[in-house]
């Protein structure tokens, strides 16, 4: 019953056990030869005295072949896009274009310092150039910064832009105002900027709540963050009042550009009225998630802010070359050193030369269609808490699995015996027990039908074998992990058996 | 599929936005493009950057050579195309290398517990002073001038809404931190110091010295380390309370400043007020040992404006290629590796001595970056070096309008005898 025939996108197969590397460590092993050294040899000692280090304690001593198989053997304990559909909500799981890897390992890319002269650096800022030019007709809006490292580093880069603006006009207020759906990075950067956070209440159509705006919006609100489409995968009909009631009272409009990825081509946040918006270069426009990272959140913004993006900023000097601006007076400052996560603007700028205008917009459609398209297919099996028209994700709850004991964890953990990655589990907030599901336009008709029989199948199991799903997973190398005691007693890295 | 979604084309999928918002015209950029055609565009790029000259320039990022394991590890699908390890159960390829990554990073730099990365240096030293103030329930924080002029920059865009002023404290004659100015400016209300060593003329703290004064005011020493390979011969700063860490030249690109892997490493005692994410060993429900995200009640997704930090990503590929590197040199190689570093700019700094220039900061240990006085301005040096393929050392005017024709020289494994000697030919005018 654990593994039946309803199960086909995958199989159990011989995984090989792996140690740490430490505990294959053994002395005298060595994955690597340095050259000769070609200047006179140096006694450390002479030179640092007594700050010398000794010894490199525990740090590994394997060879090449241990090294290579080490990896390969933990790499195949991960579940990854090139395995099949990764239907995270919100994280935008697509196809990372190895020709974006290739480009970016260029000898010419790679090896650019960050301090070499301008003359010499004119390929990698024309390339940043481009970039910035392409992500302000894609946005609509007048201006950009490549420098922040992530989408929440982009939050906050935006968030102290808003903070100067409004200093500059005399008063830098007080509030940042959040909608219940919010990522939690939102509040998060809204405290790190010195502002308090005011939430404010959805709707029962999912989405922001105009007339509580009208009512929360005054004086001491500096911004609204709002994503759109918000974490319910839904487009906010009123955007247009909701910047217009934000900037009678002198307010900027924030949005946050997680989604950023249901409307390229389609429709643009500077034409609807935003302030300021990061993009998350990861989501969007394609570069590999990596595990967790790196990420890269360009901000945009209206003219207005831009005399407050970060220095420096590129521009064509008098003789036609390029350089780095950095005499910018009213700049909120540096955000990270050097110029950002070049490697990914490489990576995102590939993309969207390979895209082209046409390709972008086909691009949103078929996430928004394939989103669809689960919904559709999904919807009376799984709770659909809100009937509003959804764009790139939707959102079910747990509720009609609830009788049976079973929750969106258990469902989700049922998947992984399926063959796919889950969807992200209990977000966004105000769904009570939220499947929140994003196929990206990567999927296609064959992956989403496969998807969507492991979710029926998983549906007919909480019904008939709840327990099956409650234990879940069964065919993965270690079952569920206990999280509390690693929590109560954190052991964060290896030590030797004394 | 779009019968089945009740619309009879792509467009109907669109029709609940409003009418006013649509854009109504392609976007206003290139067409799509061959693949052949995108590879040719970004090597024409590429070649309008100096291609394979040799490099004298450190000054917070570094060039050493990147053993070919690295790229052919990280490009494994399993590792590149996958997320924040979430499900444990089909991510313990992630979890057990970000473990792995920690144990090597607390060995490194001799603390108890190491994050899964932050940003970059820059960031990871603005989020460690904000940790020592939540830590300490100060509020000022105190930065040394020889701590790189770009990660103070961070520093102040980071702390200015923070409620936490900054005081800077200058260096003596050898380079290193002046002890007495340190001491000034600290007071009762000074939540962290950070320093950084080798600082940014190369400068190796006396750590030990500097974290007796910055503790017997009861505040919090933070070294941050730009230059990871130095911790393969220089002691690591054991008496630090944080240490923040730049881990590009563990087998990072150069890659024009980016991306890079910041690490906090700490005590055990600070963990619960620590940044970004921590994996932790666990069991499973058959005794099985395994790895997770643990701790997360810090982070900004489950404690939103009350978070430790509103990080979310990590630089997950860039710490797995510091990881891969650490695993390739290894115990002895680190060492090896690091020796080889001092033994070329110490000749370097030996040779343009010899040639005319001045040496700076004279009496205080180095690890592979120095400084230079020459009498000619670094700049018309450099566009000479140019001249021979090789990119000089950064002139520091830049930054310090005290050290005006003053440039600091970095050396690395890489560094050919051939080219130092070409230098030493220049830097004598």
């Amino acid at each position: 019953m654990n593994l039946n025939e309803k199960i086909k996108k995958a199989t159990t197969h011989i995984s090989q056990n792996e140690g740490l590397i430490f505990e294959k460590s053994s002395p005298g092993k060595k994955g690597y030869m340095l050259p000769p050294l070609d200047v006179p040899d140096v006694d450390p000692g002479e030179l640092l005295g007594a700050l010398t280090r000794e010894d490199l304690g525990n740090m590994p001593e394997v060879s090449e072949i241990e090294i290579i198989r080490h990896y390969t053997r933990i790499s195949t304990w991960n579940y990854a896009v090139d395995h099949g559909m990764y239907p995270l909500g919100s994280c935008t799981m697509k196809y990372n274009a190895r020709v974006n890897e290739y480009v970016a390992r260029l000898m010419g890319l790679a090896e650019a310092h960050p301090y070499q002269p301008e003359r010499v650096s004119q390929g990698a800022l024309r390339i940043l150039q481009m970039l910035s030019e392409q992500l302000i007709e894609i946005t609509g809006m007048d201006a950009i910064t490549l420098q922040p490292a992530a989408g929440a580093h982009g939050e906050l880069t935006g968030i102290l832009m808003i903070r100067a603006y409004l200093e500059s006009r005399g008063n830098p207020r007080k509030k940042i105002l959040i909608p219940d759906s919010a990522h939690g990075t939102n509040p998060a950067t809204a405290a790190m900027s010195g502002y308090t956070v005011e939430n404010l209440k959805s709707n029962a159509a999912g989405m922001l709540d105009v007339a509580s705006l009208v009512a929360q919006v005054n004086e001491d609100v500096a911004a609204l963050m709002l994503t759109n489409p918000n974490t319910l995968g839904v487009f906010e009909q009123e955007i247009h009042k909701i910047a217009d009631v934000l900037h009678a009272k002198g307010a900027l409009l924030y949005m946050d550009g997680a989604n950023m990825n249901a409307l390229v081509g389609k429709v643009r946040p500077g034409d609807f009225g935003a302030d300021v918006l990061h993009l998350n270069l990861h989501k969007t426009f394609s570069t590999p998630h990596g595990g967790g990272g790196p990420g890269s959140g360009p901000v945009a913004c209206k003219k207005i802010l831009e005399p407050f993006l970060p220095a420096p900023v590129v521009i064509t000097k008098k003789d036609g070359t390029l350089g780095f601006n950095y005499n910018r007076p009213k700049s909120i400052g540096r955000v990270r050193m050097f110029y950002g996560n070049f490697g990914m603007h490489v990576r995102a700028l590939a993309y969207i030369m390979a895209n082209g205008p046409d390709g972008l917009r086909q691009t949103t459609e078929d996430a928004v269609l394939n989103a669809n398209y689960i919904r559709e297919k999904l919807k009376g099996i799984y709770d659909l808490p809100y009937s509003t028209p959804t764009m790139h994700e939707v959102v079910f709850s747990d509720r009609l699995q609830n009788p049976k004991g079973i929750k969106t964890g258990d469902i989700a953990k049922r998947l992984i015996d399926y063959g796919f990655h889950p969807y992200t589990v209990s977000f966004p907030l105000v769904v009570h027990g939220a499947l929140m599901i994003e196929p990206t336009e990567s999927e296609s008709k064959e992956e989403l039908d496969q998807f969507i029989d492991a979710m029926k199948a998983i549906a007919e199991e909480v019904e008939q074998h709840p327990e099956i799903v409650a234990d879940a997973p069964h065919n993965t190398r270690i079952s569920r992990l206990d999280e509390t005691t690693a929590a109560r007693k954190p052991v964060l890295r290896w030590k030797p058996q004394s | 599929m779009l019968a089945a979604c009740g619309v009879s084309s792509l467009e109907d999928l669109f029709a609940h936005l409003p009418e006013e918002v649509r854009l109504k015209r392609p976007l206003a950029i290139e067409n799509g493009k061959s693949e052949y055609e995108i590879v040719d565009t970004f090597r024409a790029l590429g070649a309008r950057n100096a291609e394979g000259y040799a490099c004298f320039l450190g000054a917070g990022s570094y060039f050493h050579y990147r053993p070919v394991l690295v790229d052919a590890v990280v490009s494994r699908s399993e590792f590149l195309t996958s997320y924040t390890p979430y499900q444990a159960e089909i991510s313990q390829g992630t979890l057990t290398s970000i473990f792995e990554f920690q144990t090597m990073m607390c060995q490194l730099t001799g603390m108890d517990v190491a994050n899964a990365s932050m940003y970059d240096g820059s960031t990871g030293a603005a989020e460690a002073l904000m940790m020592a103030a939540r830590i300490t329930g100060r509020y000022k924080s105190a930065v040394a001038s020889t701590v790189h002029p770009e990660y103070r920059e961070v520093i102040t865009t980071y702390s200015r809404y923070q409620g936490m002023p900054i005081s800077t404290f200058g260096y003596s004659k050898n380079g290193r931190i002046d002890l007495d100015t340190l001491d000034m400016a600290l007071d009762d209300d000074t939540a962290g110091v950070l320093i950084q060593s080798p600082n940014f003329f190369g400068t190796i703290e006396d750590v030990a010295a500097i974290a007796d004064i910055v503790h017997s005011k009861g505040a919090m020493l933070i070294v941050s380390i730009a230059e990871a390979v130095s911790l393969g011969i220089v002691k690591p700063p054991v008496e630090a309370d944080i240490v923040s860490m730049e881990a590009q030249s563990f087998g990072v690109p150069l890659g024009f400043g980016g991306p890079y892997c910041g690490v906090i490493a700490t005590r055990d005692r600070f963990v619960r007020q620590m940044p970004g994410r921590l994996v932790g060993e666990a069991r499973d429900r058959n005794g099985k040992r395994g790895f997770v995200l643990t701790l997360s009640t810090r982070e900004q997704h489950i404690r939103r404006e009350k978070a430790t930090s509103n990080i979310c990503t990590n630089q997950g590929l860039v710490a797995l290629m510091c990881s891969i590197f650490m695993t390739v040199y290894g115990r002895e190689g680190l060492k090896e590796l690091a020796t080889q570093n001092l033994a070329k700019a110490h000749y370097a700094a030996e040779q343009f001595k010899e040639s005319g220039a001045t040496l700076l900061f004279e009496g205080a240990p180095r690890f592979n970056e120095f400084v230079i006085h020459t009498k000619t301005d670094p700049y018309a040096i450099n566009d000479k070096l140019l001249e021979q393929r090789i990119i000089g050392g950064f002139p520091l005017k830049k930054f310090y309008s005290e050290l005006h024709n003053a440039s600091l020289w970095c050396c690395t494994e890489t560094t050919a005898k051939a080219s130092i000697d070409a230098v030493a030919k220049e830097v004598a005018l």
